[in-house]
């Protein structure tokens, strides 16, 4: 069971796993997006009762993969949370808490609308755009091809929570949440069960990783 | 002197009956004896049904009669008496109806000159009307259910029902059956306890289970009630259009636009003819290919269907009063209500589906008394001839059929339940009798209203400390909501119980053209074409709830596929359907299968023609896989269960992965793999024997729930609309139905409104009683197995554009993404 993917980008080894994250073996530093972190609270404060339950499993999957992995430091590429402050930020500030080592670095997404003071006291670091180690940047909204693209360059981004749709004989189709790689960027899935799935298309060199329960696929 | 006193005591007595009587006589008009029976009860008291088609004075049977009644108990001072409060409370389906409604009302008081005021109101009506309505409640209030349970949302709402004396619910055998016909219910069982002795009036066309419909209505009332049936014949007369050359009509399809041209002559000839197109989708390409078959048309046709904007349909209206227009498309929008007297003759493309749905709509052509009603019936696809041929013989036999009420309709309640907290709040314990007294409610468990409840005031189980679930508050034992904001939101969603998300399309320079199904708008990018209310509109931008387009020239455009024009044939019409196949090829058939007879032919010389003790089967292999096909004219929502089941027990010999697909007259299973049925099995697939079992893990296996968990989600306020006025914060509250059935599947599977998904299904589709007898059918008919070598005209519709593409396998997922991989390889 989740057995994680490797995927070698300019040398440098990633491990993809099916619980929706990018383990940097190199830098020792663990890549997801989208987690959406109370976003069942922000519904249920209008009213509208969403199980919280698939937060927990958000929550746990999230520090169970900083328990076992111990990476120096957790990239999150956009949407840490979902929207203005609410009771269930203190439950991930209270597990935060319990776990001291952990560094969490936040590049900015569109949801992430709280004030920067509210990251600083809860003691994670905000990058407004882009962040960069060595030739690999990070940031929230995928590249566009023609810009910002280069050959000795690879983006980490989210935002999309890229889907794939696979289609058989007899009319059959499936979809899945997906790791989906171009030349030189990888869009990674929500991390967030409660998210839904943009549809994508590879073109002819692109890689996909498909998640269907608790296996990765590579597709293509 | 005493006997003075007694004249003048039973004058007075008869007061009522002597001004409407003398109001008729003045009008030249003699009243039915329906209507005389409705003014009697009424006048004792007494609650009941009325039966009788549109366009003989089934308004005035109960208007009237509240009127009579008014006029007896104040034969002093009838005439000077006003702000009685509201006197009648008359609900109505249609927004459109209500307007017509109300003319005819205000005329007959103006010139009976009682001082009573008429008032409209549902979403149409002005704030400054509401506020009106407010201070003084008009004697009559024309609504639709949701207008009325927004009403329930104001505050000291039972001062409006305090004085009413009749509630009436026109076309009720439209409602019943419906979750808006669950909110009348629920409706009813609260009004009932605001006023005393309130009389409850249903007005029905015919169906096949009025007595039900009339106990349903009643049930909050606690009274028994009776049926008034109106003894009115009208001769019907149905012709069929048959086209020229029968072998190059399609097989499949759903336009029949080929036969267009056929339409001109019948449109000519009549004084003005109403088209009925099944869905909006395709009244609009009718619309157009008229235009374009004849353009001296021009101008004197119309369009009118529900997402056309309100001010053009009032115009279509008016128009056919008034005898301007020669011809107009419709859908089911015209289904209803008042007659256009001019209409003298109807054209129906395409199957109705039902008996019932035929009969009312050739009942809108010839309404004077001695008319005939006058239907052409224009098929879309060959097939449908034969439906022609069976829809003749069932009115023959006048086999109409019945309208199952529901049952425990949580969403429904749901709401309802977050309605009345948002006006004046509720007490549980009394609420709990009221709503159980309903017919749909009946049956509810203590325990399920205890989560009701626990669902409105804590959202579930929760994550305690870190929740700040809120909606309903209980203070002092009263259940409200407080909170303004999720109040006007509650407000906004009660609109929302009939259709999907639908946005407002408008032109960039500005100009309103109608609206429009998110679904449907979600598939398009912008630069597409699409056409609406008989334009074709170029997708620009969507911006908050409104898409912004603009006019386009392009030839080919999209035709949006609205969702509510999917309907199946009913049990009724699927047996007549049976035994008409049975005479094809025979020497007494009738027209319509005599010119069918080439396409029979090869059917069977491929295959077989089924005969009513028979049930077809077909295996066949083409590029797109291993097809079977079952043909047993059940109707489409039977086969939906059918092939359910019988994709299941195939899946328990071999894993396996089936894409289902089904119409009115049979279904496929589509594999990649052959299918392993034979003589040796074929009577094992089909038996009855563990049906209940393999019912629970066919539904788990395929998605009905989830199509039936978007309507719920809705209803059930799970999934917020948006409002004007909100940005970031409203956004950030947007999810889908399929999202929300996924995340409830796997976090909360115990979740009440997940559990009437699943309910839905098993009681609307899987209907173990209908099921069994369709099984037992299928037990004692031959099974006759065929292999044709290529599709047959039987199975050409199924496989070509088959609807509900339902999926089951009993494959590891992991199996079939490696499958799916070597096959693109």
């Amino acid at each position: 069971m989740s057995i994680p993917l490797l995927h070698i980008i300019l040398g440098q080894h990633f491990w993809l796993s099916p619980q929706r994250s990018i383990y940097w073996e190199e830098e020792k530093t663990l890549i997801v997006s989208d987690t959406h972190f109370g976003k069942t609270g922000h519904f249920r404060k209008s009213g509208i009762a969403v199980p919280q339950k698939v937060y927990k499993e958000d929550l746990q999957r999230f520090f169970s993969l900083a328990f076992e992995l111990k990476p120096e430091r957790i990239l999150v590429v956009g949407d840490l949370f979902h929207s203005t402050n609410n009771e269930e930020h203190n439950l991930f500030l209270k597990w935060k808490n319990d776990f001291e080592s952990l560094q969490i670095t936040l590049i900015k997404g569109n949801h992430d609308i709280l004030g920067n003071n509210w990251y600083e006291n809860a003691g994670i670091q905000l990058i407004e755009q882009f962040y960069k180690i060595g030739q690999f940047s990070f940031q929230h909204d995928p590249a566009e091809k023609h810009n910002q693209l280069n050959e000795h360059s690879f983006v980490f981004s989210g935002h999309l929570h890229p889907g794939i749709h696979m289609k058989g004989i007899g009319k059959q189709s499936l979809r899945f949440p997906c790791f989906y790689f171009t030349k030189n960027q990888c869009i990674l899935p929500a991390f967030s069960k409660f998210s839904g799935l943009a549809i994508v298309k590879p073109q002819k060199h692109d890689q996909v990783y498909a998640i269907a329960n608790d296996t990765i696929i590579k597709l293509a | 002197m005493i006997d003075a006193e007694i004249q003048i005591k039973e004058m007075q007595a008869n007061k009522g009956n002597d001004i409407i009587h003398q109001w008729l006589k003045q009008h030249q008009l003699t009243p039915f004896e329906f209507q005389e029976q409705a003014w009697k009860a009424i006048l004792n008291g007494q609650s009941g049904l009325i039966n009788a088609p549109t366009g003989c004075g089934k308004t005035y049977s109960v208007f009237l009669g509240a009127l009579l009644q008014f006029i007896q108990s104040n034969p002093i001072n009838w005439e000077k008496k006003n702000n009685n409060g509201l006197q009648l409370l008359w609900i109505t389906p249609l927004r459109a109806l209500a307007k017509d409604i109300g003319r005819a009302m205000e005329e007959v008081i103006e010139q009976l000159g009682v001082q009573w005021k008429v008032a409209i109101r549902n979403g149409d009506t002005s704030t400054a009307d509401r506020a009106k309505q407010k201070k003084q409640m008009p004697e009559v209030l024309i609504i639709t259910p949701e207008s009325l349970h927004l009403l329930l949302t104001q505050k000291n709402y039972p001062n409006y029902f305090s004085s009413l004396k009749i509630l009436a619910v026109d076309e009720w055998h439209e409602l019943m059956g419906s979750k808006r016909g669950v909110q009348t219910e629920l409706a009813i069982s609260r009004i009932a306890h605001c006023t005393n002795e309130l009389q409850v009036w249903g007005i029905s066309a015919t169906i096949g289970n009025l007595a039900e419909a009339k106990n349903v209505l009643l049930a909050p009332l606690k009274k028994e009630g009776i049926i008034i049936k109106a003894k009115i014949d009208k001769p019907i007369e149905v012709h069929t259009i048959i086209p020229d050359e029968i072998d190059q009509y399609p097989w499949a399809g759903h336009l029949g636009i080929k036969l267009a041209h056929t339409l001109i002559p019948i449109i000519a000839a009549s004084k003005t003819t109403l088209i009925f197109i099944n869905t909006r989708g395709m009244s609009e390409t009718w619309y157009q290919t008229l235009l374009t078959v004849a353009p001296e048309l021009a101008g004197a046709i119309a369009l009118h269907h529900g997402s056309i904007e309100q001010e053009l349909r009032l115009w279509v209206e008016d128009a056919l009063h008034t005898e301007k227009l020669k011809a107009v498309v419709c859908t089911a929008s015209l289904d209803l209500g008042v007659d256009f007297r001019p209409v003298d003759t109807v054209i129906q493309v395409g199957s109705p589906k039902g008996i019932a749905r035929f009969l009312q709509r050739a009942g809108r052509s010839g309404h004077r008394p001695g008319e005939i009603s006058k239907i052409y019936f224009l098929p879309t696809h060959s097939l449908e001839l034969v439906e022609a041929a069976a829809l003749k013989s069932a009115l023959q036999e006048g086999n109409v059929e019945s309208k199952t009420p529901l049952l425990l309709c949580f969403d429904v309640l749901l709401q309802y339940l977050c309605t009345l907290a948002t006006g004046e709040g509720f007490i549980a314990k009394k609420i709990y009798e009221e709503v159980k007294s309903t017919h749909c409610f009946a049956d509810m468990q203590e325990q399920e209203w205890q989560e009701l409840l626990q669902h409105i005031t804590a959202g579930g189980n929760a994550l305690q400390a870190y929740d700040d679930y809120k909606k309903v508050e209980i203070i002092d034992g009263i259940y409200k909501i407080n909170n303004r904001r999720i109040a006007m939101r509650h407000r906004m969603h009660i609109g929302t119980i009939v259709s999907d998300a639908m946005l407002k399309v408008k032109f960039l320079s500005g100009g309103y053209i109608g609206v429009i199904e998110e679904y449907f708008i979600s598939k398009l990018s912008p630069g597409d074409v699409f056409t609406l209310a008989g334009r074709n509109v170029e997708l620009v931008m969507i911006k908050e709830m409104t898409v912004l387009v603009k006019k386009s020239s392009a030839k080919k455009s999209l035709i949006p596929a609205w969702l509510g024009g999917r309907m199946s044939l009913t049990a009724n019409l699927g047996a007549v359907l049976r035994r008409t196949f049975s005479e094809a090829l025979k020497p007494n058939a009738g027209v319509e299968l005599k010119s069918l007879a080439q396409l029979f032919l090869l059917q069977k010389q491929l295959s077989h023609i089924p005969q009513h003790n028979e049930i077809l089967i077909e295996q066949i292999e083409d590029k797109d896989g291993y097809h079977l096909l079952v043909y047993p004219f059940e109707g489409r929502q039977v086969h939906e269960a059918l092939s359910a089941i019988l994709a299941y027990r195939i899946a328990q010999i071999q894993p396996m992965s089936f894409s289902i697909s089904m119409n009115d007259y049979g279904f496929e299973l589509l594999s990649d793999s052959p299918i392993p049925v034979d003589d040796s099995n074929v009577r094992e697939l089909f038996s009855a024997n563990h049906l209940l079992q393999h019912i629970q893990q066919s539904i788990n296996n395929t998605e009905m729930a989830k199509r039936k968990f978007r309507d719920i989600a809705v209803i059930g306020g799970l999934i917020f609309q948006g409002m004007p006025g909100e940005k970031t914060k409203a956004r950030h509250l947007q999810s889908s139905a399929a999202l929300l059935f996924k995340v409830f599947e796997e976090f909360d599977p115990n979740n009440i409104l997940l559990r009437q998904a699943y309910n839905e299904v098993l009681e609307q589709q899987m209907d173990e009683v209908r099921l069994r007898l369709a099984l037992k059918r299928i037990e004692e008919s031959t099974i006759v197995l065929r292999f044709p070598k290529k599709l047959t005209p039987l199975s050409f519709p199924i496989v070509v554009d088959g609807l509900n593409r339902n999926n089951l396998s009993s494959e590891k997922l992991e199996d079939r993404i490696k499958k799916m991989q070597q096959q693109l390889t």
